[in-house]
């Protein structure tokens, strides 16, 4: 079976001055249903990987293949539609319409795949059923906690039922229980077959994953689903650290 | 787009369109209402411009409209040594042969002063003529008596008088009554009565109108016509103005004047019409400082959201989708603009040419170019900013608040 994410020796490289090397020689794979948890703190590479799985942005070398199609040899407008269609996001800030009421919020995940309004908005319901919203449809976001917010953050990334869903600190902007619950809630998911990567500085979060890959200075260093399990350890000839703060 | 990897970009609905075009205009009504404004007093002040300049020349054109451009008037010119010309006697007679034509009437020049009474100073003439004419005049000019009764065949023949409007009013004389009488420099004139404006012929107005017969019997005229008045058929008018001057005096037609008061009323009335460039202009400044808010009021709303263009893009939609959104939002808040515009441009045309009692005229084109050029403007406007959203990349515009 094809995976539905491959990394294969990835390294992305900001041509800053001096130059950046954010990731160097990133290899790993993601099957079908996996929950896996990406972690690793500030600087070391999480949210360029997050960019390059989610297509935002292309490697400097090394090949990302989502659903086994290569990425560098897609066009922007074909990575637009791939976005639309296979990849969903859910962000730690949740980025939600605030004039919108909370259904079409969802729906508007489907905005650009060619889905007529009606449809958009069935499968937007189903999508809040999933995530047990779906008596909040006609509540605006502003009128939600934050873990409920969350929760219409990740029906929008299931609404087009796609091959893969990327959190980034999904739990990042919330209180502990709440983030403990959108936690269960991704664990849930899983359950039912959705493949979920979860990026995160949070160890406590990457523990309650599947499968956990830990990553350092630009590298990967431990893939618990990996056949050896462990990455053999490696000089630290490191690269350069991002200098710009961000993870 | 084909492709190998089934990968189909989809085109935005345009319902779609249109909803994500009311996005910012929706979530910042204050900032887009009054950048809207801008837009809408450069519209109104065109649209007011022009509908107020056509009001104003649509009451003298239906007028004209009414007396009919069928009118031709003959007059006699200049001989080649720059003397007086006279036309024939024969010259009405001549014209009403020619098919086309309807009616005939002339009038002759009289020398002669006019005065209300006999003790008026002999300078004081009050710049007023003696006219001969004939019997059937009004219906030819398109006029009609105010007071009193026009000439006729019994009455041509006595030292009675008609006075035009303008004449009227230099004499002091606004009604008749039986008896009323003025001084023709030798011999007292009972008036009959008295005419109403003559707009196609003007000369009338500052004349006294006396018979033909009258004229010869008493004021020593020689009967010669000096002007000829000729309706037309009005398929036919521009081929009897080819011959009424060979038609007229067959043997020198270069002596004899043709035209058509109509014609000239017309030109006229459109200079009257002709829209004040300096308003047209303080108009397009102000519709260019519009663009220039609307330009601006999209770049910083470009700018403010770059977390939603991100997300737009996470979302899958592409430059295109994108750079069509905010075009759009930018088209319709011109448009917008331009609609009030209209809106405020009319009701101030109405306001104000009701207010002059003239017909409200908006024309079709300052209603319809306001908001051609609004949305002209809009698409000019939001071009920039809207390439600008497009050319941000996901990346930025996520991770960059």
């Amino acid at each position: 079976m094809t995976p539905v994410l491959e990394v294969d020796r990835v390294s992305k490289v900001y041509a800053t001055e001096p130059p950046v090397t954010a990731l160097q020689d990133v290899s790993f794979s993601v099957d079908a249903g996996e929950l896996v948890g990406i972690v690793g703190p500030s600087g070391s590479g999480k949210s360029t990987l997050l960019h390059l799985m989610g297509t935002l942005d292309r490697p400097s070398a090394g090949r990302v293949l989502i659903t086994g199609v290569d990425v560098e040899k897609l066009s922007d407008r074909e990575l637009a539609a791939l976005r639309a269609t296979r990849i969903g996001f859910v962000f730690q800030q949740f980025f939600l319409a605030e004039h919108q009421r909370v259904l079409d919020n969802v729906a508007d995940g489907l905005l650009y795949s060619g889905v007529a309004q009606t449809e958009r908005r069935s499968r937007a319901l189903d999508a809040l059923r999933l995530v047990g919203l779906d008596g909040r449809t006609n509540a605006r976001p502003n009128q939600l906690s934050g873990g409920q917010r969350q929760r219409v953050a990740i029906a929008r990334a299931l609404v087009g039922d796609p091959a893969i869903i990327l959190a980034d600190e999904p739990t990042g902007n919330l209180d502990h229980a709440t983030g403990q619950a959108i936690l269960e809630l991704l664990q849930r998911l899983h359950d039912r077959g959705v493949t979920i990567i979860v990026i995160s500085h949070d160890r406590d979060v990457a523990a309650r994953m599947g499968r956990r890959i830990e990553m350092l200075d630009g590298r990967v260093v431990f893939d618990s689903g990996a056949e050896s399990a462990l990455v053999p350890p490696r000089d630290h000839d490191s690269p350069a650290r991002r200098t710009d703060g961000r993870a | 787009m084909t492709s190998t990897t089934g990968l189909e970009v989809r085109r935005l609905r345009s319902a779609d369109l249109a909803r994500l075009a009311t996005v910012g205009l929706r979530t910042r009504k204050l900032r887009a209402s009054l950048s809207a404004l801008g837009i809408a007093i450069g519209v109104a002040a065109i649209v007011a411009v022009l509908g107020l300049s056509s009001s104003a020349s649509a009451a003298l054109l239906n007028e004209i409209a009414a007396l009919g451009t069928n009118l031709l008037v003959v007059q006699s010119g200049q001989t080649l040594a720059g003397q007086p010309a006279e036309l024939p006697d024969a010259a009405p007679a001549m014209i009403q042969r020619i098919d086309a034509v309807t009616r005939v009437q002339e009038t002759g020049s009289v020398s002669g002063n006019v005065y209300r009474n006999r003790l008026i100073p002999s300078i004081q003439s009050n710049a007023l003529s003696i006219e001969a004419t004939s019997v059937g005049l009004l219906a030819t000019v398109g006029t009609s008596v105010a007071r009193g009764s026009f000439l006729n065949a019994a009455t041509a023949q006595e030292p009675a008088v008609v006075l035009g409007a303008a004449a009227a009013q230099r004499l002091g004389i606004d009604r008749v009554y039986s008896g009323e009488r003025i001084w023709l420099g030798t011999t007292w004139f009972y008036v009959a009565g008295i005419l109403k404006p003559a707009l196609l012929a003007p000369s009338i107005d500052a004349s006294v109108l006396v018979g033909f017969p009258a004229a010869e019997t008493y004021l020593g005229f020689d009967g010669h016509p000096s002007t000829i008045y000729v309706r037309a058929r009005t398929d036919q008018v521009a081929a009897v103005d080819g011959i009424l001057g060979r038609t007229t005096n067959p043997e020198t037609p270069g002596e004899v004047d043709v035209s058509q008061p109509s014609a000239a009323l017309v030109a006229q009335a459109d200079a009257q019409g002709a829209f004040d460039g300096l308003f047209l202009g303080l108009g397009a400044v102000v519709l260019l400082v519009g663009a220039v808010g609307v330009a601006n009021i999209m770049i910083i709303s470009v700018l403010e959201r770059r977390s939603e263009i991100g997300l737009r893009r996470a979302l899958g939609a592409t430059r295109n989708h994108i750079r069509a959104q905010f075009l759009a939002e930018a088209v319709l808040l011109a448009t917008i603009g331009g609609a009030v515009g209209v809106g405020m441009g009319v009701t101030a045309t109405a306001i104000y040419a009701s207010a002059l009692h003239e017909l409200v005229v908006i024309p079709l084109i300052a209603s319809a170019g306001g908001i051609g050029a609004a949305i002209l403007i809009g698409a000019i406007a939001g071009l920039w900013p809207a390439v600008s959203a497009a050319r941000l990349s996901p990346t930025e515009a996520l991770w960059t608040v």
